[in-house]
């Protein structure tokens, strides 16, 4: 028997799930869309369905750090999800929602997690609530933005910096918060492999934990908060032991490298998306059977959370239609499969436990080579994440269309194309935000936002946390974009990356 | 037209989305074209100001964030202001059908849809810069 086959679940280093027990996953659907007020409506339908969690899609203007009327928002505005100018969109966002009720609200807030902390936080404190009674996770994780997302705003080293204030500020301040959501999502969406999904992502969780312990933050207090982020692709087997592997890897760095000692630490919470890459514009109703697929292996891998993609995704922003099916998926294999009845049932295959091994070496291998290569941030700043991701990425191309990677309906069994619908948004929302986004400048105390514009300036100034700061002037009803230009000012702008 | 085909792969507006860009630019190079990519985050301004200054002969636009409409429309006019309607542009992302036949209307040679071969592409350039030879 090998020592893998001897691994128990529930215990480290976790291989085999970081519970005993069987369950049934978070089923976390991600949408919004629009103004916060079509948002809020949609979230007060799912609060009387019963559902706590959310997620909110931010637009990419919000997500850049732009208002709404700002010229590089042309265009963008409520496209990819809502639109948040200041913290009176937030209030609409959560009107008659009570927060105590909330168990979780997910936000894509990188670039500018420190102005979402310090947006919930300041309408818990106009609430008179503790931020302390509802959960808020942020995504946060804002290296793998510059090489596998691109919502960057600041150089790498300084985006590095307003991250961690978000991870020091909620640990001494909100420990029901998440901080931060490893996110290899992104970067296996832009072309990696499976073990460069999970290597690159766990750099990137080293650069913000050292940072956090250099500022006097103990492990145990950062680590126990995070979830990972991973992608669940069509190479079934493989993606299971991915899972695995990450678990393995996980708890071994905390335990052996980080020296945790609360077993909390070491186990790594996992949240899975469908492959969105893996879907065909081509029969898009085939990929409802590829999501199938992905949910399955990520069920059999044994994660917490799970999103399953839209069939029409590669066509659009999903159709109320897709995104319904899309849950349905979830619950079918939740409800109807069996898998949730036990844990790891897979463990013990020779093949899937071959794969599992194969795949630490290979995840602990790369790590080692970007530790050489001077950690995460370093191999940003030189271009080595960029030049892999876009040399892996340009070999799957090539593979799909010499065929030697069949995909259905793309380069094999082709069809006809036919119509499909789509989704269209309200090309007023945008015209609606930019009124009501002038209407808060027009009518706030400007001394107050003033007063606290200048927190943020002498915060970002004397190299302290921001996130306080950014607490006062956002109750001033400061905007994000004038959050970011001011430390724009003192950080500098991010130069774009022109490799290929 | 002298010399090798010259292409300015762009990312106009806030969409990080750059892996069909990359992919698309790296195709054209190995099929010996000149290829420049602008990097993410670029005004329609931007792209013109890089496409006029590098001469190039094409400019292939990427986006997959909804806001094509805008943005394709931007550089075409700011191309026929810069008196560079000689220019030829293509694009890709997740465009819908409806939103293809208003492109072209604005002038956008040919939009490729996702599941496009990189083969497809090069050959589409390749085919158009000997129009552009023949023409001139």
């Amino acid at each position: 028997m090998t020592a893998q086959a001897r691994e128990q679940q529930g215990e480290f280093p976790y291989t085999r799930g970081i519970n005993a027990d069987p369950g049934v996953w978070t089923m976390g659907q991600y949408a919004g869309f629009g103004t916060a007020r079509e948002t809020n409506e949609r979230f007060r339908a799912l609060l009387d369905q019963g559902l706590t969690g959310f997620s909110v899609a931010l637009d990419l203007p919000t997500q850049m750090g732009l208002d709404s009327d700002n010229q590089l928002a042309r265009g963008e505005v409520g496209k990819v999800g809502v639109a948040i100018d200041s913290l009176a969109d937030i209030e609409v966002l959560m009107d008659g929602i009570p927060l105590e009720k909330i168990s979780q609200v997910r936000t894509t807030a990188n670039s500018i997690g420190y102005i979402w902390a310090a947006m919930f936080e300041a309408l818990a404190k106009k609430r008179g609530i503790n931020p302390n009674e509802f959960g808020l996770f942020i995504q946060n994780d804002v290296l793998k933005e510059y090489f596998a997302r691109g919502t960057q705003i600041f150089p790498a080293a300084a985006g590095l910096k307003l991250s961690v204030d978000v991870i020091e500020h909620i640990a001494n301040n909100i420990p029901r918060w998440v901080s931060l959501a490893m996110s290899g999502y992104h970067i296996r969406e832009s072309g990696s492999s499976a073990v460069q999904e999970i290597a690159f992502t766990f750099s990137n969780s080293r650069a913000y934990l050292d940072e956090a312990v250099q500022r006097g933050l103990s492990v145990d207090a950062v680590a126990p908060t995070l979830f990972t982020f991973l992608s669940s692709n069509m190479d079934f087997l493989p993606e299971i032991a991915k899972f695995r592997a990450a678990r393995r890897v996980w708890a071994k760095l905390m335990r052996d490298t980080y020296h945790a000692q609360d077993p909390r630490s070491e186990q790594l919470r996992i949240f899975v998306f469908t492959a969105g890459s893996s879907l065909t514009a081509q029969q898009p109703l085939n990929n409802v059977v590829r999501t199938s697929i992905e949910a399955m292996a990520a069920a059999l891998g044994g994660v917490q959370t799970m999103h399953v993609c839209a069939y029409d995704e590669a066509l659009g922003v999903p159709t109320e239609v897709a995104a319904t099916l899309a849950l349905r998926t979830q619950q079918i294999v939740a409800f109807e499969t069996g898998v949730t009845s036990m844990v790891d049932p897979l463990g013990g295959s020779y093949i899937l436990e071959q794969l599992t091994d194969d795949l630490e070496t290979e995840i602990w291998a790369e790590m080692a080579n970007i530790a050489e290569r001077g950690g995460a941030l370093s191999c940003i700043e030189s271009g080595y994440f960029q030049t892999e991701l876009g040399d892996s990425a340009y070999k799957y191309a090539k593979s799909i269309d010499t065929g030697e990677k069949t995909v259905i309906g793309v380069n094999t069994f082709v069809t006809e194309p036919v119509a499909f619908e789509v989704f269209t948004l309200d090309p007023e929302s945008e015209r609606t935000q930019i009124a009501s986004l002038q209407r808060v400048r027009a009518t706030r105390d400007q001394d107050a936002v003033t007063a606290g514009l200048a927190a943020v300036r002498a915060a970002a100034t004397a190299g302290a946390n921001v996130v306080p700061a950014c607490v006062q002037a956002v109750t001033a009803y400061a905007t994000v974009g004038e959050i970011v230009d001011v430390l724009r000012d003192i950080h500098g702008p991010c130069v774009p990356s022109t490799m290929f | 037209m002298a010399g090798p085909i010259r292409v300015l792969v762009a990312k106009p507006g806030l969409d990080g989305h750059d892996r069909g860009a990359k992919v698309v630019a790296r195709a054209l190079r190995d099929a010996g074209i000149e290829v420049i990519y602008t990097g993410l985050h670029q005004t329609p301004a931007q792209v013109v100001d890089a496409a006029v200054q590098e001469d190039v002969d094409f400019i292939g636009l990427s986006i997959l964030s909804g806001a094509h409409l805008t943005l394709f429309a931007d550089v075409m006019e700011l191309l026929r202001a810069r008196k560079a309607g000689d220019i030829i542009v293509f694009g890709g992302g997740i465009i819908p059908e409806d939103d293809i036949t208003e492109l072209e209307a604005l002038g956008v040679a040919k939009i490729f849809t996702p599941g496009a071969t990189t083969a497809s592409i090069v050959e589409w350039v390749e085919d158009h810069s000997r129009t552009l030879t023949a023409s001139n």
